[in-house]
């Protein structure tokens, strides 16, 4: 039997030597390792949806020594979801940096950045998260400098070094852990864990260096510089999904190890966090006057709703109502993944047709490439929340679940965010349809007149395309079995009689 | 028995060192050496964690850590190095300019 979790941290690895070692040949030899990686995620989550969860000890050695990889429900999903987004800016990337020394610089940290994610999502133990954390984090902080301009540079190199701290007070919770329980395997330590200092005090260590990873306010400082000057193919993949690895981190670990000891002050906390966020990035995305800034802004606000469901998480005990909650959680995860990938793809494109991401100016390019506005109209409709995008269904379910728990202050900030968000794409997409400049003096708007425009094929459209349409169409109409393959997510509160 | 405690506690007085003096500092070389002054801390705790006792053997799970988190923060060091290196080289090049 083939092994398909391994596989699928295994092959962008050897893609990543195999790029370094022939930079000639990076382009097809890093496609060649892409599509097998994507076909043994997919593998994987066809696999978890048929038989539930999937455990593979590497090379016959079982914990506590050897390094186990697991698959649930929630890992299946979100291992989905990046390996989709990770295809598509895969193939986006040889188009994108055409000409340029990038083409095969890329390649290497981007196939690594990839294992990390995969070997993330699929890791068992305490210690196998901080060591794809980490490998994450360095892979990223290269992929975003990659350009080397002075910007970008210090931006990631302040990115570095917030998640170095980050990771460092992860592990410091992590040997609590190991200090108290004499393990390191999830599902042990979930057994034996017991509500006391220890209990909270790794919490406190542990969540609290991974809000500094996945940028909750007021945490996020580092996110918008950085994301917003890396190469468009980097901003998707470290927007849609380096933050979201934290994210699932943070989650996992509450599901699993801390939801049912450390009570509902701290999901209160973390409730508070993410409703500043949303208000606070959605607003800064409305003020913002680059197209990439606005991207970036826009994913502190949505990081903040999945922040939102803690509170009402904690309230819930275990049945129905908690799991379809849990769904609209993961759904709204993998929705944003889909949609921010596919609004920073755009936004690159029509970067290189105008030679700029300043919104006032991007008339002329969005009129240029109507196929690359449609992109970014769907993915803000994703952003928005209107339907039949997922992003609709689940912030359906997160009011309705707020309403029903008697936690009424969430839907005034759900109300407002989606507002504000509706404002900012709106801002974007005005432009599209301005036939006149708005300043008397400014030269007419003339697609025509766009230069960058007719270098750039359909090819180098259609993934950011396809992705909004996963976002919009896909995932909202035929979300269904995403809660079939929750089903086996571990979560101890259902096993609790 | 009281050896590997003052062991641990000077781990964690040199973990909230390391952090208060990288919080604290802006250069990057001192905001280097705090983090691996942090990092050091925490290694040393979890040394001691697995100590046990002269005549048995240490409990080896954390130093398979340990080990792994040295390779990881030296990685580490030295992307952040090839950074601060990389934005002196760039000054520099805007002062000729």
């Amino acid at each position: 039997m083939i092994d398909w979790l391994a596989l699928s941290v295994a092959l962008p690895l050897l893609g990543a030597v195999a790029t370094v070692a022939l930079p000639r040949f990076a382009v097809p030899l890093g496609l060649a390792a892409a599509l097998p990686t994507v076909w043994a995620a997919l593998m994987v989550m066809v696999l978890v949806a048929d038989q539930g969860v999937q455990v593979s000890a590497l090379g016959g050695w079982g914990a506590p020594l050897g390094i186990l990889l697991r698959a649930d429900g929630l890992a299946a999903a979100l291992l989905g979801m990046a390996n989709l987004v990770a295809l598509a800016v895969s193939l986006y990337a040889p188009g994108y940096f055409r000409g340029s020394v990038l083409e095969a610089r890329f390649w290497p940290l981007w196939m690594l950045l990839w294992a990390a994610l995969n070997g993330l999502f699929l890791a068992g133990d305490l210690f196998n998260l901080y060591v794809t954390l980490e490998l994450l984090g360095l892979a990223a902080a290269g992929l975003g400098a990659l350009t080397g301009q002075r910007a970008a540079v210090e931006a990631n190199l302040r990115y570095l070094l917030v998640g170095l701290l980050g990771s460092m007070t992860y592990l410091l919770g992590v040997s609590l852990i190991y200090t108290a329980l004499g393990t390191l395997d999830l599902e042990q330590a979930a057994r034996e864990l017991r509500a006391g200092p220890v209990a909270w005090v790794s919490f406190a260590l542990m969540t609290g260096g991974l809000i500094l990873k996945s940028a909750l306010f007021p945490m996020h400082f580092w996110l918008p510089p950085a994301h917003a000057n890396a190469p468009a193919p980097v901003s998707a993949a470290l927007s849609a999904l380096v933050v979201k690895a934290a994210f699932y981190l943070v989650l996992r670990l509450w599901l699993e190890l801390f939801g049912p000891v450390v009570g509902a002050s701290a999901a209160l906390l973390l409730g508070l966090l993410g409703a500043a966020a949303v208000i606070w990035g959605a607003w800064r995305a409305l003020r913002a006057e680059r197209l990439k800034l606005l991207a970036a802004y826009s994913t502190v606000a949505q990081l903040g709703y999945l922040f939102l469901f803690f509170p009402l998480l904690a309230e819930l005990p275990a049945g129905t109502a908690r799991t379809e909650l849990l769904g609209a959680a993961v759904l709204l995860a993998l929705t944003h993944g889909f949609a921010k990938a596919s609004l920073f793809l755009c936004a690159g494109l029509l970067q290189k047709a105008a030679g700029h991401d300043r919104i006032d100016e991007l008339s002329a390019a969005t009129q240029a490439l109507p196929v690359v506005t449609l992109g970014v109209a769907l993915a803000g409709v994703a952003l928005i929340g209107l339907p039949p995008s997922g992003t609709f269904t689940a912030k359906w379910m997160l009011l309705t679940a707020a309403i029903d728990l008697g936690q009424w202050p969430w839907v005034p900030v759900i109300m407002a965010g989606t507002l504000l968000a509706a404002a900012y794409v709106f801002r974007v997409l005005g432009h599209a349809f301005a036939s006149a400049p708005r300043h008397g003096d400014a030269p007419p708007i003339d697609p025509r007149g766009c230069p960058g425009a007719n270098a750039i094929g359909l090819a180098l459209q259609l993934p950011g395309l396809m992705l909004a349409l996963v976002a919009v169409l896909a995932l909202g109409m035929t979300a269904e079995p995403l809660w079939d393959l929750l089903a086996s997510t571990t979560d101890p509160s259902e096993a609790a009689p | 028995m009281t050896a590997h405690l003052i062991y641990a506690a000077a781990g964690l007085a040199l973990v909230v060192l390391g952090a208060w003096s990288f919080l604290v500092h802006a250069p990057l070389l001192r905001k280097l050496v705090a983090l691996n002054v942090m990092g050091a801390g925490v290694f040393h705790l979890l040394i001691s964690v697995g100590y046990r006792g002269l005549d048995a053997p240490p409990d080896p799970v954390p130093h398979a850590l340990v080990l792994t988190g040295i390779v990881v923060a030296v990685s580490a060091t030295a992307l952040a190095v090839a950074f601060g290196q990389r934005l002196e080289g760039s000054a520099g090049e805007q002062d000729r300019d």
